[in-house]
């Protein structure tokens, strides 16, 4: 299943390794941001309707 | 008529990404799947490169995207300079992070290559340094966002900072090219057939592209609605605490 | 504009306006160099150009807090822009005024500090004359990134990280004019490239300064 990589196993599986781990992390941060505000937003929209 | 400016209202924001929204994140993953394990595992080695080859996949797309993500913020900051749309102003500071990013993966993939290939990790080679200066303007970009407490304030602001800061990273580039010559190849893409990287690097490569092209799509729609969501509960707090 | 030059003037002379800080500085930052990277003659006449081209720049940078903050603690600012005089205007001035109590001195001193860092005898006019082309552009976009932090509480660190990718242009062509001098090569292209940075920062970006000053006073 691997390929093989000669000598060079090291730099291309870094390189991957780096980009993926970097993409995921922003994702991931992205999308708890996201969740996080759009949670606290409903919260503060309901006390405001509730104290009218 | 719908006009493209209607999105520029918040909610009709909202409401259109939220729909889009599955489908640009599904094709992103798809494109970044198959354009990656195409690469990584069903290429040839390239004869002089070897095997190094293969962070073609990953380096030229993340730099290609760290260039268009800052295009995408100077016509974001246009737009909210002429017709002031709050959407556009929170666009653009949605996608400095990604842009940052995406510069940090271009240059971390170069270096990594650079070292098999060049014997240095590093060179002060004139698309090195320039993505560097680059890293630096969205480091500035968003530190000068973080700073400013007013929304509208901000946004003015980060506009003529990324206007003025458009103009001297082009004056950079050409400094640099002027101070050192490099050992950097030349543009692995071109219009021009003859000059591209050879049809089964290309392939995959263009199907990578595509993957980094959504993932940011997807990315800055996600990013603008958390902002414009953040943004709508400074506003409600501040009410609040006025009554 | 005149009444302003002068008073901008005399504030920036004025003992605690911080002028001989900047100078200071740059006398610190080359006095420095020899520790850090040894003494030989033949090592300090080679980056001696860079070195004076990047003290003068920092010793810039550091002084360019004090171009808006005194006003706009005192609250001059505010009457700036009620003034009749345009913001342009009033931003170019007060340029002016920094590189004249800042930029003009530093230039002076270079050649004397050239001689700490052994300089060669042909680099000096280089130096001085790629200094004098590139000093005003460096005050021209310090003014700008003043006038974007102007109002925020420790603003100093965050003008650094703007202002400084904003200099590279600068710096590039400047240090290189100083440093083809210095070998005696022909430094015309990167003169000219230089005055060319500077006569456009002059011309467009106390716009964006204005522009940036009124969101600011808003």
């Amino acid at each position: 299943m691997m390929p093989e990589l000669g000598k060079y196993a090291e730099a291309v599986l870094s390189s991957y390794a780096v980009s993926i781990v970097l993409l995921v992390a922003l994702v991931a941060m992205s999308v708890m941001r996201a969740r996080r505000v759009r949670a606290e937003l409903d919260e503060v929209e309901k006390r405001i309707r509730r104290n009218g | 008529m719908a006009s493209i400016w209607q999105y520029a209202n918040p909610k009709k924001f909202i409401q259109t990404t939220d729909r889009v929204l599955p489908w640009i994140s599904g094709m992103a993953v798809v494109c970044l799947a198959v354009g990656l394990i195409w690469g990584f595992f069903f290429t040839p080695e390239d004869f002089r490169q070897g095997s190094t080859v293969k962070i073609i996949y990953l380096h030229v797309p993340s730099a290609l995207m760290a260039i268009n993500a800052w295009l995408m913020m100077l016509v974001a900051s246009l737009i909210w300079i002429v017709r002031r749309h709050h959407v556009s102003a929170l666009a653009a500071r949605a996608a400095a992070p990604i842009g940052a990013v995406m510069t940090v993966i271009a240059l971390a993939t170069g270096a990594i290559w650079g070292q098999p290939m060049w014997g240095t990790w590093w060179a002060w080679d004139p698309r090195l340094t320039s993505f560097l200066i680059l890293f630096l303007f969205y480091l500035g970009y968003m530190a000068l966002w973080a700073a400013i407490e007013n929304d509208d304030t901000a946004a003015d602001l980060t506009s003529v900072l990324c206007l003025v800061g458009s103009v001297f990273a082009l004056l950079s580039r050409y400094a640099v090219n002027f101070w050192n010559q490099g050992l950097h190849q030349g543009a692995s893409l071109s219009l021009d057939k003859e000059k591209n990287v050879a049809d089964v690097f290309y392939h995959p490569l263009l199907v990578s592209i595509a993957g980094f092209v959504l993932l940011f799509i997807a990315l800055v729609f996600l990013r603008t609605q958390t902002e414009i969501r953040a943004r709508r509960m400074r506003a409600l707090l501040a009410r609040e605490r006025l009554q | 504009m005149k009444a302003l030059l002068i008073r901008d003037l005399r504030l920036g002379t004025r003992a605690g306006g911080g002028f001989g800080l900047g100078l200071a500085f740059f006398l610190i930052v080359v006095v420095l160099v020899p520790f850090g990277v040894g003494p030989e003659t033949g090592r300090l006449a080679a980056i001696a150009p860079g070195i004076l081209w990047l003290g003068a720049l920092l010793a810039c940078l550091l002084s360019l807090d004090r171009i808006f903050a005194l006003d706009w603690e005192d609250g001059s600012l505010d009457l700036l822009v009620t003034s009749p005089l345009p913001m342009e205007a009033a931003v170019s001035i007060k340029a002016l005024a920094h590189w004249l109590t800042t930029g003009l001195p530093l230039v002076l001193a270079a050649p004397v500090l050239g001689v700490l860092l052994s300089l060669p005898f042909e680099g000096y006019a280089p130096l001085i004359l790629s200094l004098l082309l590139g000093t005003p552009a460096l005050s021209v976009v310090g003014t700008f990134g003043a006038a974007l932090t102007v109002g925020l509480k420790r603003g100093g660190l965050l003008m650094s990280l703007l202002v400084l990718p904003l200099y590279v242009p600068t710096l590039i062509f400047g240090a290189e004019a100083a440093r083809r001098g210095a070998e005696g090569m022909d430094n015309g292209t990167p003169l000219l490239m230089l005055a060319g940075i500077t006569c456009g920062t002059i011309a467009l970006l106390p716009f964006a300064s204005a522009a940036v000053l009124r969101v600011n006073l808003r």
